[in-house]
């Protein structure tokens, strides 16, 4: 056979050049993500509910937060009615934030877990981190 | 691997086009759970079928009726002061008679005129060449004629700004964040490569306020709906001559002004 050895070669670096991404993360611990909701505005709460359950929240927060900006941006609807009636402010900033004012401790750790780098705070203001 | 913004609207505007963008959360959220939520307009809201704002210049007399206006648009907005003109980023500004209503001054007009200042924002233009170009609708038309930016959507390919024949629109050329001396909190920045311009206010408006500047200007900015003959615009439209900017060009601009003010005639 012609040029085998160069063959192998190359399927040697191609099997090598797939596989890193493997070999970079097998060393990795992953630790599941506890986000964290001690916030002195959650602890207010006498039913300590987002928006919606926290089993929706979970599942679709990035859904429904694009939602709320499609509707409070391009068609001016700012009062979002829950699945129990209860009505909020259409705000990330200024909805969202002021319960998960622990940023780091909230978003910053499942987004990092799962790295996903959302750009919302290149011009969303974060919250001052409320250490407490 | 993360994905920057640009990739990101491509991958939607594809996912789009396939289909794939149709389901709403809330959507999502009627399959699983018995009640229906639903999102509303804010009963306080302030709402017309076309706004327009009157500018009437002889109230403005002092630099300090122009500064207070300037300053509290660009104060809640966030917009950064970077110093420098070429990378300027502004909302509402001054500029000169000829530079406003360039071709309709002469030599001989008041010389009160010819010296002083006007106020410059975006026109709102009922046929605007901005949303005419925009090639991802981030600049785009509401039906009380706001002519609206959608931040999330803009991709700074700045044709807008090419298009506008007012000047009303400025490029993110850097971060703004490091020049806005004080951030107000409950409004977002922008970023780097995005194009911003004046929004009417509708964040306000949404909650039954006056537009910021309108409310700073001690009845030198009148604001209203120009589709309603009983509104505040409609009567000072009605009893004043007004202009407005380069009406050649066919764009019906809302904003107006009236020039001949009493000390002015
Ligand atoms: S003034 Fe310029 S930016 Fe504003 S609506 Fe008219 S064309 Fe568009
Ligand atoms: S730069 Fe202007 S034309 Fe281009 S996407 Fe942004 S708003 Fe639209
Ligand atoms: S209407 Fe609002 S956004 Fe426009 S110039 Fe006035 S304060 Fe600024």
């Amino acid at each position: 056979m012609y040029n085998s050895g160069k063959i192998i070669t190359g399927l040697i670096i191609f099997v090598g050049l797939v596989a890193t991404p493997f070999f970079y993360n097998s060393g990795k611990t992953s630790v599941k993500p506890e986000p964290g909701i001690d916030t002195p505005a959650i602890r207010q709460l006498a039913e300590k509910q987002c928006v919606e359950p926290r089993e929706f929240m979970k599942a679709n927060h990035m859904q429904l937060l694009n939602d709320w900006r499609d509707s409070a941006v391009r068609d001016g609807s700012r009062i979002y009615v829950n699945s129990q009636g209860k009505q909020f402010t259409i705000s990330l900033q200024n909805t969202c934030m002021h319960c998960h004012s622990n940023k780091a401790e909230f978003c910053d750790k499942c987004h990092t877990y799962a790295n996903v780098k959302p750009y919302c705070w290149n011009c969303h203001i974060a919250p001052k981190e409320n250490k407490t | 691997m993360s994905i920057d913004r640009r990739e990101f609207l491509k991958f939607a505007g594809a996912s789009t086009l396939l289909g794939l963008g149709g389901i709403t959360a809330v959507q999502e959220l009627l399959k699983t759970s018995a009640g229906a939520s639903h999102v509303m307009v804010d009963e306080k809201a302030l709402s017309a079928k076309r706004w327009a704002m009157v500018i009437d210049i002889s109230k403005f007399k002092t630099e300090a009726d122009y500064k207070n206006v300037v300053q509290a648009c660009h104060s809640i907005h966030n917009v950064p002061d970077i110093g420098n003109p070429k990378d300027e980023v502004k909302w509402i500004w001054t500029d000169t008679y000829e530079h406003t209503f360039p071709g309709q001054g002469n030599e001989y007009m008041p010389e009160g005129l010819k010296h002083k200042p006007f106020l410059l924002l975006c026109n709102h233009c009922e046929q605007p060449p901005c949303v005419r170009v925009c090639p991802t609708k981030a600049t785009f038309k509401r039906k009380d004629g706001i002519v609206m930016m959608d931040q999330h959507r803009c991709i700074g390919c700045r044709f807008c700004m090419a298009a506008c024949p007012f000047g009303a629109r400025s490029f993110n050329w850097r971060d703004p964040r490091p020049f806005i001396k004080e951030q107000n909190p409950e409004y977002p920045t922008r970023t780097m490569g995005v194009v911003e311009k004046c929004t009417f206010c509708f964040e306000r408006l949404a909650k039954g306020l006056q537009p910021a500047c309108v409310e700073k200007s001690n009845g030198g900015l009148i604001f209203g709906d120009l589709s309603d003959p009983n509104s505040e615009v409609r009567k000072v439209l009605s009893t004043h001559y007004s202009i407005r900017r380069k009406p050649e060009i066919g764009t019906q601009p809302s904003v107006y002004y009236i020039i001949g003010g009493s000390e002015n005639a």
